[in-house]
């Protein structure tokens, strides 16, 4: 029996939605593999990584945690990357949003105001937007790659915070340690479920999703996205402006991440930290594509992947193993929807041998 | 001697579809046989199976009487058979040698390949620079790309799909003389076109198609033009609409000393066009591809900006510097020549397709958000008017056939009314039946005062609907002459850059 694949006369709606399922489904099967491999339990190490995170209050509230900059930043990057604006360096962005509004709740330590936590959250946004200002403009004026330089200027970002961290920003009662003052009650996110570390980011994270989906399903702003996505001199045609796409793109996208870094800091953490984020950034990308492009796919796809990180914590914990586990299964999970979503395209035919030739011959 | 090729019983079905339904075909060697048939009458599908894209799902082919299974282009090639397609399959960013060279089978250096090009485009009237990258080509030069890359093959077979849409007639000529001397070496061609003149002049048998089966296989020369398009559509095309003497009115569309840098290194540049389009009228303009009529579209609707405001004039508006929707805004409306990526989306609905220029003139929009219902309506209302043959509106524009998305964009801008209606090639690639159609729609546009400027590189077509012409050559426009006291083969010399009295002596010659 001989396994080819055959172009779709038309490309499959329904593969759109199904391959990211079988994709999950292969990263299980692989996953259970690996922990054979490495002399683990699967059904134990699975459990452990996949059900445990989730058996309590706490750890639902957790999965929202992680779950809010993510799906924040992959609700942005999917509008971006349906313009085919490749916007690479949200964990960037995410970190300027987080010294920015950061910044801010250092500067009004002492003030006691309901103004304070919008003032940061302002500022978070704007500090992701000028961060992604510099790629928007660079692509714009000098046709540079944006997949190089907003990635690039992830790593600056980093050092930025890290400069900040060991410097200036030092909380001056902190032993030297570096990390900087812990913020104050009027700098930090309410909590939203008592007993828990679900914070307002999270309400916000759902709206923003809805409002994504209202701006690319009911909007021009969004039709044009996808017009000059799909077909820039159509777009043209229609008097689109590719330049002013690339600027929203990559301003939406620096916004949201800048204000996921704020959430981060100003929520869960409390403070600034020289690391502030396990790659949320990055991780949005894959979530981006696993949720399809869709802010609806993206709101699971945010889940899913905000459980991987609990489970690698959880396995660690209950079973011993390399946190590593998370990242393997990250990548595998991206690794096997890309291969899956050949199906959109092809199917898969299966052809048995033919027992009588017609007689024909190749010449 | 067996024939070079024969078809027997070919049968191949798609989803929903029988594209070809038991045809037979007979070929010989240095034979011109025509393939005739409507859009979607499975001549593509034939062909492709004959070059082993496509595999039959039932039928014979015997290839100089050896019963042969032809499974891939490759194995077609070997055998002697070679294709120049509708659709080009170059490589934007490479030249045209390196385009060549990829085609080939086996290695050869690249200063033998290019004495070869040269000489093959020199002995049949190719002119083609090989160095050259693909993406500063028009969709004629392209093409040469492709009829060269088959000559180097030396075929005994040719097939060729619609070739001389973007030809002059003096290139149409030299290509028949080139294709004849091909015959009479004894190269087989078969040649689908539309054009039935064309067909009339070439070749010796037609095999005509329809929905799939061949109706008939005929001597051309006991048949006329008429008698070919009336087997071909399984009706006698209703006769053409007497032109009428329209009401010619105020200039509508006024272009003065329009000068126009190329967007890039290998574009070409726009030198003192004037041309002024009246209020019902329809203004012709030919042209070899490739001598600025993308250009001439994009700085007309506004996908390109002029500095000089004035150089372009809506209604007495100088509008140079006005963007697409600003225009459209004014009453102009445009159809670029490329139907697929730059008049519609592919992978976009019809709805959405139709969204994409009617939302500001016909007031889809309110704050932002799109009205769908009414955008659904407006597309029904093209659908059904322009008798655009799809399933149903929702379906990608991508699936529509050629003829079909071109009555779709079209009727897309003839139905909001324009004032003003460029139009690039409206008829490329489209059967008789949509063509007719769409020359219909553009007089009856004019005759309710539109003012009208075709862009084309069909002369027949020129001919027959447009009140003056003039041709462009090289990024200069010549002076417009009326349709009625000029004849194709002036118009011809003035598209190949000839200057000064082409109705008298030619005065010098140049090459576009």
């Amino acid at each position: 029996m001989l396994l080819s694949l055959v172009k779709r006369p038309e490309q499959s709606k329904a593969m759109v939605y199904v391959s990211p399922i079988i994709a999950l489904g292969l990263t299980l099967i692989s996953g259970i593999l690996l922990f054979q491999i490495m002399g683990v339990h699967p059904a134990q190490a699975l459990y452990a990584f996949f059900v445990d995170p989730i058996t309590t209050k706490y750890g639902w509230a957790e999965l929202g945690v992680k779950a809010t900059p993510l799906i924040l930043i992959g609700v942005a990057l999917s509008v971006g990357f349906r313009a085919g604006v490749w916007n690479i360096g949200a964990e960037g962005q995410l970190t300027l949003g987080a010294i920015c509004g950061g910044g801010i709740a250092l500067w009004l330590y002492q003030v006691d105001s309901v103004f304070v936590l919008p003032l940061m959250i302002i500022c978070g946004v704007l500090g992701g937007m000028a961060w992604a200002a510099i790629p928007a403009f660079l692509k714009t004026r000098f046709n540079a790659n944006e997949i190089l330089t907003s990635l690039m200027l992830t790593y600056v970002a980093t050092l930025l915070l890290s400069l900040l961290i060991h410097g200036a920003w030092r909380d001056p009662d902190g032993f030297n340690f570096p990390v900087s003052r812990i913020f104050s009650d009027s700098a930090t996110l309410p909590i939203i479920w008592q007993g828990t570390r679900l914070h307002l980011g999270w309400i916000l994270t759902i709206a923003a999703a809805i409002a994504v989906w209202v701006l690319m399903s009911k909007t021009i702003i969004g039709f044009q996205i996808k017009v000059i996505g799909q077909a820039p001199k159509a777009g043209r045609h229609a008097g689109f402006s590719v330049n002013r796409t690339i600027w929203f793109s990559l301003m939406l996208g620096g916004g949201m991440a800048g204000m996921a870094g704020l959430f981060e800091v100003a929520g869960p953490i409390g403070q600034l930290l020289p690391s502030i984020s396990p790659g949320y950034g990055f991780t949005a990308i894959i979530v981006a594509f696993v949720g399809r492009l869709h802010p609806v796919g993206v709101f699971f796809a945010g889940l899913v992947m905000a459980l991987s990180y609990l489970g690698g914590e959880s396995a660690q914990i209950t079973m011993n193993l390399p946190l590593a586990v998370t990242g393997v299964f990250q990548g595998l999970l991206l690794f096997f929807l890309l291969a899956c979503d050949v199906l959109i395209t092809y199917r898969l035919q299966f052809k048995f041998p033919v027992t009588s030739t017609r007689g024909s011959k190749h010449v | 001697m067996p024939p070079l090729l024969e078809l027997k019983g070919m049968t191949k079905t798609f989803p929903g579809v029988k594209a070809n339904d038991n045809v037979n075909l007979t070929l010989n060697a240095g034979e011109v046989h025509a393939l005739l048939g409507e859009n979607g009458a499975g001549k593509s599908t034939l062909v492709k199976m004959i070059y082993g894209i496509l595999r039959p799902d039932s039928g014979q082919m015997y290839w100089m009487g050896e019963p042969s299974d032809i499974s891939s282009p490759a194995i077609a090639r070997s055998l002697g058979i070679a294709m120049v397609f509708q659709h080009f399959s170059l490589f934007d960013s490479m030249s045209v040698l390196e385009n060549i060279a990829l085609g080939l089978e086996k290695g050869i250096d690249k200063a033998t390949l290019e004495q070869q090009i040269v000489d093959i485009s020199n002995r049949y009237g190719l002119p083609l620079d090989p160095d050259r990258h693909i993406y500063t080509l028009s969709v004629g030069e392209c093409q040469r790309i492709e009829i060269i890359r088959c000559l180097l093959q030396n075929p005994k077979l040719l097939v060729m799909d619609e070739p001389t849409s973007v030809l002059t007639p003096q290139e149409v000529s030299k290509l028949f003389e080139t294709l004849n001397r091909l015959s009479d070496e004894g190269v087989a061609i078969l040649y689908i076109s539309h054009k039935l003149d064309e067909i009339k002049a070439l070749c010796e048998k037609a095999t005509i198609l329809r929905a799939g089966k061949v109706v008939e296989s005929v001597d051309v020369a006991g048949e006329s033009p008429q008698s070919l398009a009336a087997k071909m559509m399984g009706q006698e095309l209703p006769p053409n609409p007497n032109d009428t003497q329209r009401k010619v009115g105020d200039i509508r569309l006024d272009i003065r000393n329009l000068n126009q840098p190329p967007e890039d290194q290998f574009g070409i540049r726009l030198k003192e066009i004037n041309l002024q389009v009246r209020s019902g009228e329809i203004v012709g303009i030919a042209g070899v591809a490739g001598n600025g009529q993308d250009e001439l579209l994009k700085v007309l609707n506004g996908e390109q900006l002029s500095t000089q405001a004035g150089a372009v004039s809506i209604d007495n508006q100088p509008c140079a510097n006005y963007g697409p929707n600003q225009r459209r805004a004014l009453g102009m409306a445009s159809i670029p020549e490329q139907r697929l990526g730059h008049g519609a989306v592919s992978t976009m609905s019809l709805i959405d397709n139709t969204l994409l220029t009617a939302f500001q003139r016909l007031d889809l929009l309110s704050f932002g958000f799109i009205g769908y219902p009414r955008s659904r309506k407006y597309c029904s209302a093209v659908v059904e008017d322009f008798n655009v043959k799809s399933n149903g509106i929702s379906v990608e524009a991508g699936s529509l056939s050629g003829g079909n998305l071109q009555k779709f964009i079209v009727g897309r801008e003839i139905k909001q009314n324009p004032t003003i209606l460029i139009v690039s090639q409206p008829t490329w690639g489209v059967d008789a039946g949509a063509a007719r159609t769409i020359h219909n729609a553009l007089r009856e546009l004019a005759d309710n005062g539109t003012a009208i400027l075709v862009i084309s590189q069909d002369l027949d077509e020129l001919m027959a609907i447009s009140d003056r012409i003039a041709a462009i050559c090289a990024g200069s426009l010549s002076p417009t002459t009326p349709t009625s006291e000029i004849t194709i083969e002036q118009i011809g010399l003035m598209m190949a850059g000839v200057t000064g009295d082409v109705t008298g002596n030619v005065m010098g010659g140049g090459q576009c």
